[in-house]
């Protein structure tokens, strides 16, 4: 009997190891990290909590700001009445790319509701002029693109979340209240009703 | 007793629906008994680990053609083979990507990347997808170090090969030799697990 039932178990265990591929999820509270912005709303001192970025790319008709962690991390944190939606992404990964329209959606669709997308890219730092700025232009990308340029990886993207292996794509979304990180693709369905718990 | 067997067997069940529910698969963390596999490699021959004669352990890298991150460590990885090969810990890499996915990824396409990079390491091709999920790989590239003892080979290191993979010469942190020179001197592993960007397996 016991070896049956050990038997069991181990056909469970390896089921389990190999079919179950659930899209990682976390939930946890926002933390206090940084100052409240709720109070003051006005656009000059908003504007002055922006950090500076440690490069502005640039071409013809786009701009994108680069950042080491120390910078990204407000933009990780804001506490005020808008949900925000953080891509992580690079024009070279293809589920990225293919899930794009689906963020680029919602910016528009839920502009007007506080809700806000912002897509930050992992291109790297060769790529930058030859891929990304020509990527954003072409495909007239309205939500804002951040630049992450920060190659000790191992020190941030556990910041970023402590479950994240690496893998592209990953999004966060988040408000004052509340946070959640995804290691998975998105349809625009499945996008859509994350958001919506957000509200 | 069979009673009490059926429900303790119903209690087991139940607890592993609940795990398998709330926890992603996990594959190995650094302590765990790795599996040997048979993969196709290259050559055409079909590669295990226990085949690879003289080693104390293996660097094994999951990692493909496509993905620019691959790219920026490949002769990273072929400089690893050549230092720790004749050590005892040879490079087998592994592209666990489906071909029907990725194109580039493809076997004939795998055969001409390590003709024209000069591989020193066997090339295999996670055929069907079924090794790098009980390791655990999520990306690539994504490295596990193992050691070969009586009991198996042991995990002793999971994750990236360095800490900077847009400059070769800005690296401070070689997290894959540094493991594997703490094996060689009979010593523990100080950086166990490491976490670096990397392009999602697809399956």
């Amino acid at each position: 009997m016991y070896k049956i039932l050990s038997k069991i178990s181990i056909v469970a265990m390896v089921c389990m190891s190999v079919s179950c591929k659930k899209e990682t999820t976390t939930v946890v509270k926002a933390n206090d990290t940084i100052a409240d912005t709720s109070k003051t709303q006005f656009p000059d001192t908003l504007a002055a909590l922006i950090p500076k970025p440690i490069k502005v790319y640039t071409n013809d008709t786009v701009s994108v700001k680069a950042y080491e962690y120390e910078g990204l991390k407000y933009y990780l944190n804001q506490k005020n009445d808008t949900t925000y939606v953080i891509n992580f992404w690079a024009t070279w990964c293809v589920p990225c790319v293919e899930e794009l329209p689906n963020f680029e959606k919602i910016n528009a669709k839920y502009k007007e509701n506080k809700v806000k997308v912002i897509l930050v890219s992992l291109d790297m730092p060769k790529m930058i002029d030859t891929k990304l700025l020509p990527f954003i232009t072409k495909r007239q990308l309205k939500s804002e693109v951040l630049l992450m340029r920060d190659p000790d990886q191992n020190t941030w993207l556990p910041k970023v979340d402590s479950t994240w292996s690496g893998a592209l794509p990953a999004t966060i979304i988040y408000n004052k209240d509340m946070r959640k990180f995804y290691e998975r693709s998105f349809t625009y369905d499945e996008l859509e009703k994350e958001v919506s718990n957000f509200k | 007793m069979n009673k009490i067997k059926f429900l303790a067997m119903v209690l087991v069940m139940g607890a592993l629906a609940a795990f398998k529910a709330d926890v992603p698969p996990a594959g190995y963390k650094v302590g765990d008994i790795a599996t040997d596999f048979s993969l196709k490699n290259v050559d055409g021959k079909m590669v295990s680990l226990k085949d690879i004669k003289g080693a104390k352990g293996y660097i094994v890298v999951f990692t493909c053609n496509h993905c620019p991150y691959a790219q920026a460590y490949q002769d990273r990885v072929v400089a690893l083979d050549k230092k720790y090969k004749a050590l005892g810990y040879p490079v087998v890499a592994i592209n666990p990507n489906n071909p029907d996915k990725v194109k580039e990824d493809s076997f004939a396409n795998m055969q001409e990347r390590a003709k024209s990079n000069k591989f020193t390491f066997p090339y295999l091709l996670d055929d069907g997808g079924k090794i790098f999920p009980q390791y655990g790989a999520t990306k690539t590239p994504h490295v596990y170090v193992l050691q070969k003892t009586a009991k198996g080979n042991v995990v002793k290191y999971i994750g990236a090969i360095d800490d900077n993979y847009e400059d070769a010469a800005a690296v401070k942190q070689k997290y894959v030799e540094n493991a594997v020179d703490a094996l060689l001197k009979g010593k523990d592993v100080t950086v166990k697990e490491t976490k670096a960007i990397g392009c999602s397996i697809k399956a």
